[in-house]
C-alpha cells in the first residue's frame, strides 16, 4: 500500500496531482520513466509517468488526467489513502545529455512528464526553451515551475485567453525559423501535438525525442499491449520507450489503438455510477 | 461403528480371492481397464470458467491405484524430472492413506496439486510405465491431483519439518514454478528466502497464463500460502532490473545468492503486415487480461478485453489451446486455430488438443498466416493464410512444414491471437550485462543452474526458452541443490549420486 501524502487539483479539476510514498521507487526513479498503479482488487493496471521524486521524503509524484475509469476513481482519493499496487520505476530514462540548446514542448497533461525531462536538461547545463500550451487558461499547469527551469517561457493556449493565441508548432517554427543552435527537441502531449510537432521538426532536422503512452498491462516486456511502430519496426513501449525519436514514431496506428476500449471505457464508467 | 466395520470384509475379500486362483491357474486376472477422468460436458463447460475435469473419488483413485504392479525398479520414476516416488505414493493411495500420499509426493514436488493438473504425463512418467507397453499406464497424473486435492480440501495439509535455520538468505527473482520450487525446497534447509514478484499476485505463469478451468487460482494461492506459511516472504510489484539489479541484492541487500527464474517473458510476433492492428492479441496479453485481471468477470473486475465474434489463434501449443478454449467461454462464436503443421505435430498435450476439438475449435492446420487485414478504423476483419504440406523431417524429428506456393485462402475473423511462444525476456540481461546468455538471450547454466556469475543461478523458461511448469520445477530443484553446496561449501565432486 502506498500512501497519498499530498493531493492537489489542476486545471479545473481535470487534472489531480498526487504525492505518493513510494521510498523504494523514489530511490530509483530518473526522468522520463513511469509506474504501473492498480488501484484496488478489481483495479486495472494503467501506466503513470512520474512527474517528480523526493528520495530524500521517499515519494514520486504522480500528475494525471481523468481519462477513464481507473483515472476518475484516483482522483476521488484523498490526502491519507492508498494505492494499492504501485510498480517501477519502468522503462528506460530520457537520454539527457548536455548538447546546447533545447527547445522543451509541452501541451495539456504532458506538461507534467516534460517538467521533469525539461529540469534534467537544464541541470546538465543546457540552454532550455520551453513552450508549453493548453486549450485554455486554467486549463494550463506547472507554470511557476516550467518558468524557473526554463531559459525562455512561451505559453500558447488555443483561445488566446492567455499567452499566445494559437498552437505550441507556432512559436517552435519561429525559434526554429531565426536560430540555428536548437540542437534537440523534446515534446510530450497529446498525440496529435506530437505528430505536428515531429512533422515540422523534420522539416528542420532537429532531433526530436517524444513520450508514447499506449495501453499496457505488465509492464515488462511480457504482453506486448503496448507495441508501437517505430521506424518499421515493432517495439514495445514499456521496455524500448516510452521515448522515442519522434521523426520514426507512427502516430497514427498510436492514436487507433489507444482507442482500443473506448466502449468499455465509457460503459466501465456507466456501471461504476449506476451499479 | 458401521463404517468402520464395513471396509474389514472387503479387504478380507480382496486378499482371499488372489489366493483361491493361483490353485487352479497360475495367470493373473485381467488388469481393470485405465479409470477414465469424469469431466464437465463439453456442451456445458464452454459456458463456463470451472474446472473441465471433477477429479477422481476415493473408490475411483483406490481402484486405480490397485493397477499399479509396482515395479521393484520403477521406469515412471526415471520419466519423472522431479523424480516423484510414484510407486510409494500410489501404494499409499491403495491402502486408503490419501494424506500421507501428498506428503510423500511433496517430498520431491512442492506442487502437486498443480502438477496434476498441468504435467504432459503422456510424455513422462506415463509413457515409461510399464503397463503401457500392452495395455493402458496407470493414471499417475489423476492419482497425484486426486492426494493433492485431497490433502487440500480436507485442510490436512502439514508443515513438513524444517531443519534448524542458517544464517543464509537467498534471493529468488520470479515467483512462477521454478521459483517456487527453489523456495519450498531451500525454505526446508533452513535458509531464510524472499521472493521478488513484479506482479501482484504470486505464481508467474500459473496465474497469468494458465486459464481457471485448467488450473483453479485457488489452488496456486494455496501453494503460495504454504511457502508463506514455512516462512518465505514474497515481495509482490518488484521488477527486479528496474526496481533492483542482481548486483544490488548481492551487495546492498545483503543477500548470499540469488535465483533467477522469471520466465520467458517476451511473446514473439509472425512479423507480418497488420499485425499491430486493434483486435491482435499476444497469447500472454490475452491469458494475463482474462486470467490474472479476471476480464472474463468484466465489468465487476475493471479489465476489458476484446470479445471477438470470430476468433483466429494461431499456434499449435498449450497456449494456443488455452487461447483457443478461453475464447470459446468468453462467447465467441466461432474459435479456429491456424497451425502450420499437422494435428499429430501439435507440441499441445495430446489431452488438451482432444479437450479443444470437443469443444468444437475448429483446426485449420497446415496452413500459416501472411497478412492480418483491417478496416479503415484499424480493426482487423481478415486474416490471409498460406496453405502448407510437410515435407522430410527437421532438427526437432517433426516433418519440416513447407509452404505451397501460390495458395492462399482467407479467413473472416476480427479477433486474432498470436500463441507462437516468447523470446528471453530482456530486463535482467540489460540490467545485468557481464550474465552470460546465449544467442537468444537464455541464460546459461551448469547442470546445477549455476551461471557464470558466483552466486547467481537460474532456471526455468528464462534458461530453457519455453517449456513445461514441470521443467521448469525439474531445473529448479537442480539449482536450489547448486545454492545449498555452494553455501554450505559442498563440492559436487564430493557428492554421490
Amino acid at each position: 500500500m502506498h500512501q497519498i501524502i499530498r493531493k492537489q487539483e489542476m486545471a479545473k479539476g481535470t487534472i489531480v496531482r498526487f504525492d505518493v510514498r513510494a521510498p523504494e521507487i523514489a530511490k530509483k526513479a530518473k526522468p522520463g520513466q513511469f509506474v504501473i498503479v492498480r488501484l484496488t482488487e478489481t483495479g486495472e493496471r494503467i501506466p503513470l509517468t512520474i512527474a517528480d521524486k523526493d528520495s530524500f521524503e521517499g515519494y514520486i509524484t504522480l500528475i494525471f488526467q481523468v481519462v477513464g475509469k481507473t483515472t476518475a476513481i484516483m482522483r476521488t482519493l484523498n490526502e491519507g489513502d492508498a494505492i494499492k499496487d504501485l510498480v517501477g520505476p519502468l522503462g528506460k530514462p530520457a537520454d539527457i545529455q548536455k548538447v546546447g540548446t533545447v527547445i522543451m514542448v509541452g501541451g495539456g497533461t504532458g506538461v507534467a512528464i516534460l517538467h521533469h525531462i525539461a529540469k534534467a536538461f537544464k541541470e546538465a547545463g543546457n540552454t532550455v526553451i520551453s513552450i508549453i500550451g493548453a486549450r485554455e487558461k486554467d486549463l494550463l499547469i506547472l507554470e511557476n515551475e516550467m518558468r524557473i527551469i526554463s531559459d525562455e517561457l512561451v505559453i500558447t493556449t488555443d483561445d488566446g485567453s492567455y499567452g499566445q493565441l494559437g498552437f505550441v508548432t507556432e512559436p517552435l517554427q519561429r525559434y526554429l525559423d531565426e536560430r540555428y543552435d536548437i540542437k534537440e527537441v523534446y515534446a510530450i502531449g497529446p498525440i496529435p501535438m506530437m505528430k505536428f510537432v515531429c512533422r515540422l521538426t523534420k522539416k528542420y532536422n532537429v532531433p526530436t525525442m517524444v513520450s508514447l503512452n499506449p495501453i499496457m498491462i505488465d509492464g515488462t516486456g511480457m504482453c506486448g499491449g503496448c507495441r508501437v511502430t517505430v521506424g518499421n519496426e515493432t517495439k514495445f513501449c514499456c521496455v524500448d520507450g516510452p521515448d522515442f525519436n519522434g521523426h520514426e514514431v507512427d502516430f497514427d496506428e498510436l492514436t487507433k489503438r489507444n482507442s482500443m476500449y473506448l466502449k468499455e471505457e465509457k460503459d466501465a464508467l456507466l456501471f461504476s455510477i449506476r451499479g | 461403528m458401521s463404517k468402520k466395520k464395513s471396509p474389514a470384509p472387503k479387504k478380507e475379500n480382496a486378499k482371499q480371492s488372489p489366493k483361491d486362483k493361483p490353485a487352479e491357474k497360475p495367470k493373473r486376472p485381467p488388469r481393470p481397464p485405465r479409470t477414465k477422468m469424469p469431466e464437465q460436458p463439453p456442451d456445458i463447460r464452454i459456458k463456463n470458467f470451472v474446472e473441465v475435469p471433477y477429479g477422481l473419488t476415493p473408490e475411483e483413485a483406490q481402484l486405480e491405484a490397485a493397477r499399479c504392479i509396482q515395479c521393484k525398479r520403477p521406469k515412471c520414476v526415471e520419466g519423472c524430472p522431479v523424480s516423484v516416488q510414484i510407486p510409494e505414493f500410489i501404494a499409499l493411495i491403495k491402502d486408503g492413506h490419501f494424506a500421507e500420499a501428498a506428503s510423500k509426493i511433496k517430498e520431491t514436488n512442492v506442487l502437486p496439486a498443480v502438477c496434476g493438473r498441468v504435467c504432459p504425463q503422456e510424455t513422462q512418467c506415463e509413457e515409461t510405465c510399464i503397463l503401457g507397453r500392452r495395455g493402458e499406464p496407470v493414471a499417475i497424473g489423476y492419482l497425484e491431483r486426486f492426494c493433492a486435492d485431497y490433502e487440500r480440501l480436507g485442510g490436512h495439509i502439514k508443515l513438513p519439518k524444517k531443519k534448524r535455520p542458517n544464517d543464509k538468505k537467498v534471493a529468488i527473482v520470479g515467483s512462477g514454478p521454478a521459483g517456487l520450487t527453489v523456495a519450498g525446497d531451500l525454505s526446508l534447509l533452513g535458509y531464510k528466502l524472499t521472493i521478488f514478484e513484479a506482479f501482484h499476485k504470486g505464481g508467474g505463469v500459473l496465474v497469468y497464463g494458465i486459464p481457471e478451468f485448467r488450473l483453479p487460482k485457488e489452488i496456486v494461492e494455496t501453494e503460495i500460502n504454504y511457502l508463506e506459511r514455512l516462512g518465505v516472504e514474497i515481495k509482490y510489484n518488484h521488477v527486479i532490473g528496474m526496481c533492483k539489479s542482481i548486483n544490488e541484492l548481492l551487495t546492498k541487500d545483503g543477500f548470499d545468492a540469488v535465483f533467477i527464474g522469471v520466465g520467458a517473458g517476451l511473446p514473439r510476433f509472425l512479423n507480418i503486415p497488420g499485425e499491430n492492428l486493434n483486435g491482435v492479441y499476444s497469447a500472454n496479453e490475452y491469458l494475463t487480461r482474462s486470467n490474472l485481471m479476471k476480464a472474463y468477470l468484466y465489468p465487476t473486475y475493471n479489465t476489458p478485453i476484446m470479445k471477438g465474434r470470430k476468433v483466429t489463434v494461431v499456434g499449435g501449443g498449450n497456449v494456443a489451446m488455452d487461447c483457443a478454449r478461453t475464447a470459446l467461454r468468453l462467447g465467441s462464436d466461432k474459435v479456429m486455430l491456424v497451425y502450420r503443421r499437422a494435428r499429430e505435430q501439435m507440441p499441445a498435450r495430446a489431452e488438451e488438443v482432444h479437450h479443444a476439438a470437443e469443444e468444437g475449435i475448429d483446426f485449420r492446420l497446415l496452413s500459416n498466416p501472411v497478412e492480418i487485414i483491417g478496416d479503415d478504423t484499424g480493426v482487423v476483419k481478415r486474416i490471409k493464410c498460406q496453405k502448407y504440406q510437410l515435407g522430410e523431417p527437421d532438427d526437432s524429428g517433426r516433418r519440416r512444414p513447407l509452404p505451397i506456393e501460390g495458395e492462399y485462402f482467407e479467413l473472416e475473423t476480427d479477433l486474432v491471437i498470436i500463441a507462437i511462444g516468447n523470446n528471453a525476456n530482456p530486463l535482467i540481461k540489460a540490467t545485468t550485462p557481464d550474465i552470460e546468455t546465449n544467442k537468444w538471450g537464455n541464460i546459461i547454466v551448469d547442470e546445477f543452474g549455476r551461471t557464470n556469475k558466483n552466486f547467481v543461478y537460474a532456471a526455468g523458461d528464462i534458461v530453457t526458452g519455453g517449456a513445461t511448469v514441470i521443467s521448469a520445477m525439474g531445473g529448479g530443484r537442480k539449482a536450489a541443490t547448486g545454492i545449498h553446496r555452494d553455501l554450505m561449501g559442498i563440492k559436487d565432486e564430493d557428492v554421490q549420486d
